[in-house]
């Protein structure tokens, strides 16, 4: 009765303090501009379920995919074992799904074994983090410190979960053995342990306890890290996927704002529709052309940033990162949460990235007024871009940098007239004479001139 | 222009037809040919273009181009994030091609077909847009174009380079490889093609400034891979990966009379300088999908 009740406080302060980080980070990314993403539920329905449930990008590196799977479909099962243990806990029965029969012995017999190749999936992946050289994607400016150690610490709270299921099985095992009882389920891997075990009913009974309660607390405990972590991309990928740009990736977005004026340029009598207003009526403070800060991208950028599980894929692909520049398109989706973060509200363990030197930032001494332009993202970085669409493609959440990039640029050229001079030269050759390149428009068609062809039939004439 | 010379029987000139001469007459084209701006003024790519209107004529297809009235897209600006002068360009484009009532546009730049297509639409301008190497298909389909009687590309080793805009940007892939195929070459696949391309460092108006520091050129990594995957050389493949190698280590297959194929003026000058950089011109070709159709169907004079 005391263990229920003290479970019942438990699950009701964790999942509480859950909603209420919840809650905080809807709002942090809601900060970002308004885009309708509405309508074509059934073809968002379908890249969901190929893309987040099926994982399909991830197979595009077999073996960071194969290991991924086992975590994933482990995730899964494991949390039908959770389902149990939140009952057991709740009303005091001890393995109530044992009434499936065979059922719960397939059940527990795919835990068990999921959860031992968990463990050495996650040892793999550990080993592809630590080793030296770690693999090339795991290294980085955006990757040392808090997201270096926020990798680590995932890694081990999974080895944790694991030890405590197989802590909780064996003993409970042993005990029914002990007992000359039936334990009901299939226990592969425990069945294994039991040597490992005191034959003492009552060292027994206090490891079963022990292993249940740490499985379950810490489950709990690691649901409310995740808002902290990359690690929350296993909850928000699946929104993300679903509000995924389904337009060709070669399509940029429109400026509306840009095209009235446009429209109005070149034709008087166009009416320029009246600027959006605040829900009170009052006029709304003029948005910038591009993005400086977080709430100028679209609100879909700052889900992306919360998507990211910072593995690098994109920024693995980027050309210009491949031979050397200073683009990182992973660090840009990072910057982004850290600047959300810092603005807005923060959750539990915050630990933003700092540039320096090494990545030819000037020292920040405003860290208030530190914008995610200039004050984290350089725009040496942004002009490195040549909008290949590579990280875009990478990305196995469907994150799209290159957007983010793009808007940085605007703000860059339209606000601050501070594009390199190079690109200035070009942006008045195309004004001038409708080509990017110094060329006079009236050599235009030069290149007609003295043309031949060798006289032949088409091929269709001839059949 | 000169009047046609019918003196050596097999050659003939063409007058390539404007589209305001079309206008006037009260005529339509099947198709309108984009040529974009790389297209009339690169030295390079004129002769692309070249190509691709004598195949136009050698298959009679009622065609006409803007000539002088035709402008920058505004894709170049619009990478660069100057949205106001893209949309300056693309209005007045807009008009041009809304006043002559086209329907249809076949361009052989990925990058003019990118924008003409995705981000036209939003200001007004609704085309059908075809990239050139989907065109080529389609007439070597058709059996328009036999790809045969010119000069015989049997068992040369040709390697593509797909061009951001017309591969990750509008998920084209095949087209480009379908027109090759039908030359009877010996195709190649660099270890990054289709969706896993590597850019040729010119896309996002970098075509247009020098790149930013770093430790190598973009052009010369994807050179690099092109002539170890022309040659065969595995050991330089494996060593890429953002290093400056020195001149590809020499593999099984001879490099001479290889060609790296290209379907974006970008991506030629940017392949076409790596080649000299890597000191190779006189052995490896870089040609674009018409100029290898025009050619294998000996229609250049």
């Amino acid at each position: 009765m005391l263990q229920s009740i003290l479970f019942l406080l438990l699950l009701v302060a964790a999942f509480g303090f859950f909603a209420w980080q919840v809650r905080k980070i809807r709002a942090n990314i809601l900060v970002g501009r308004d885009r309708d993403m509405s309508g074509h539920a059934a073809e968002r329905f379908q890249k969901t379920l190929l893309v987040a449930f099926g994982q399909q990008k991830m197979f595009k590196r077999l073996t960071p995919a194969l290991l991924h799977l086992v975590v994933y479909v482990g995730f899964l099962v494991i949390n039908i074992e959770v389902l149990e243990i939140v009952v057991d806990g709740l009303f005091g029965t001890h393995r109530f799904l044992s009434f499936l029969g065979p059922v719960y012995s397939l059940l527990m017999g795919t835990n068990e074994v999921l959860g031992a190749l968990v463990i050495i999936a996650v040892a793999a992946f550990w080993w592809r983090r630590n080793r030296k050289p770690p693999v090339k994607r795991f290294t980085g400016v955006e990757l040392r410190a808090w997201p270096r150690l926020d990798a680590n610490i995932i890694l081990y709270v999974e080895v944790i979960l694991m030890v405590a299921l197989f802590t909780m099985n064996t003993s409970d095992l042993k005990l029914h053995q002990l007992r000359g009882e039936t334990l009901p389920g299939a226990f592969p891997i425990s069945s294994l342990l039991t040597g490992l075990f005191p034959a003492n009913a009552g060292a027994l009974h206090l490891l079963e306890r022990f292993g249940w309660w740490a499985h379950i607390t810490g489950i709990l405990l690691f649901l409310n890290y995740l808002p902290s972590s990359k690690h929350f991309h296993i909850i928000m990928a699946f929104p993300n996927v679903w509000y995924s740009r389904l337009v060709p990736q070669g399509q940029f977005s429109n400026v509306e704002s840009i095209t009235n004026e446009v429209k109005a340029m070149m034709d008087p009598s166009f009416v320029v529709p009246p600027a959006p207003t605040a829900p009170d009526g009052s006029a709304l403070a003029p948005t910038p052309f591009g993005a400086k800060d977080v709430e100028d991208l679209p609100w879909t950028n700052l889900l992306n940033a919360y998507s990211c599980t910072e593995c690098g894929r994109c920024t693995s692909v980027c050309p210009a990162n491949l031979t050397g520049k200073l683009l990182s398109p992973r660090k840009i989706i990072m910057d982004t949460r850290d600047r959300m973060e810092e603005k807005y509200n923060s959750p539990v363990i915050f630990r933003p990235n700092v540039y320096g030197a090494e990545a030819k930032h000037e020292p920040i001494t405003d860290l208030a007024n530190a914008t995610l332009l200039r004050g984290k993202v350089t725009p040496e970085e942004l002009w490195a871009c040549t909008t290949c669409n590579a990280c875009v493609e990478s990305c196995p959440v469907n994150i799209n940098p290159l957007e983010s990039i793009i808007e940085m640029r605007r703000f860059l050229v339209l606000e601050e007239s501070a594009a390199p001079n190079s690109l200035n030269v070009m942006f008045s050759n195309i004004e001038n004479n409708g080509a990017p390149w110094a060329f006079s428009p009236s050599d235009r068609f030069n290149w007609a001139n003295d043309l031949f062809a060798a006289e032949k039939p088409a091929a269709a004439t001839v059949a | 222009m000169s009047p046609t010379t019918p003196a050596a029987g097999e050659k003939r000139q063409i007058n390539v037809p404007v589209m305001a001469d079309l206008a006037a007459r009260n005529e339509s084209p099947e198709i309108l040919f984009w040529v974009g701006c790389a297209g009339a003024f690169d030295d390079r790519y004129k002769r692309v273009t070249r190509a691709f209107v004598r195949i136009l004529e050698h298959v009679g297809t009622k065609y006409a181009v803007l000539g002088l009235e035709e402008s920058c897209t505004g894709d170049p600006a619009k990478r660069a994030g100057n949205e106001f002068l893209f949309q300056m360009q693309a209005m007045t484009n807009i008009t041009t091609l809304n006043g002559y009532g086209i329907k249809k546009i076949v361009t052989a730049c990925p990058h003019c077909f990118n924008t003409i297509k995705n981000e036209y639409p939003a200001l007004g301008g609704d085309y059908e847009v075809i990239h050139h190497s989907t065109y080529l298909q389609q007439l070597i389909n058709e059996g328009k174009v036999g790809v045969t009687g010119g000069e015989s590309f049997k068992g040369r080793r040709i390697t593509f380079h797909d061009s951001c805009y017309l591969g990750r940007a509008n998920n084209i892939y095949e087209a480009p490889r379908d027109v090759l195929a039908a030359l009877d070459a010996d195709l190649v696949e660099m270890k990054r093609s289709r969706a896993n391309g590597l850019c040729c460092g010119a896309g996002g108006a970098q075509m247009w400034k020098e790149p930013e520091p770093g430790k190598k050129d973009i052009n010369i990594e994807r050179t690099e891979e092109a002539l170890a995957t022309l040659s065969g050389a595995a050991e330089a493949l494996a060593n890429l990966g953002g290093v400056e190698t020195e001149t590809s280590a020499p593999g099984p297959h001879d490099l001479q009379g290889s060609i790296i194929a290209v379907s974006c003026p970008f991506c030629m000058t940017m392949m076409s300088d790596g080649v000299k950089n890597k000191e190779q011109e006189s052995r490896v070709q870089v040609f674009d999908l018409a100029e290898l159709v025009a050619s294998a169907e000996g229609i250049n004079a």
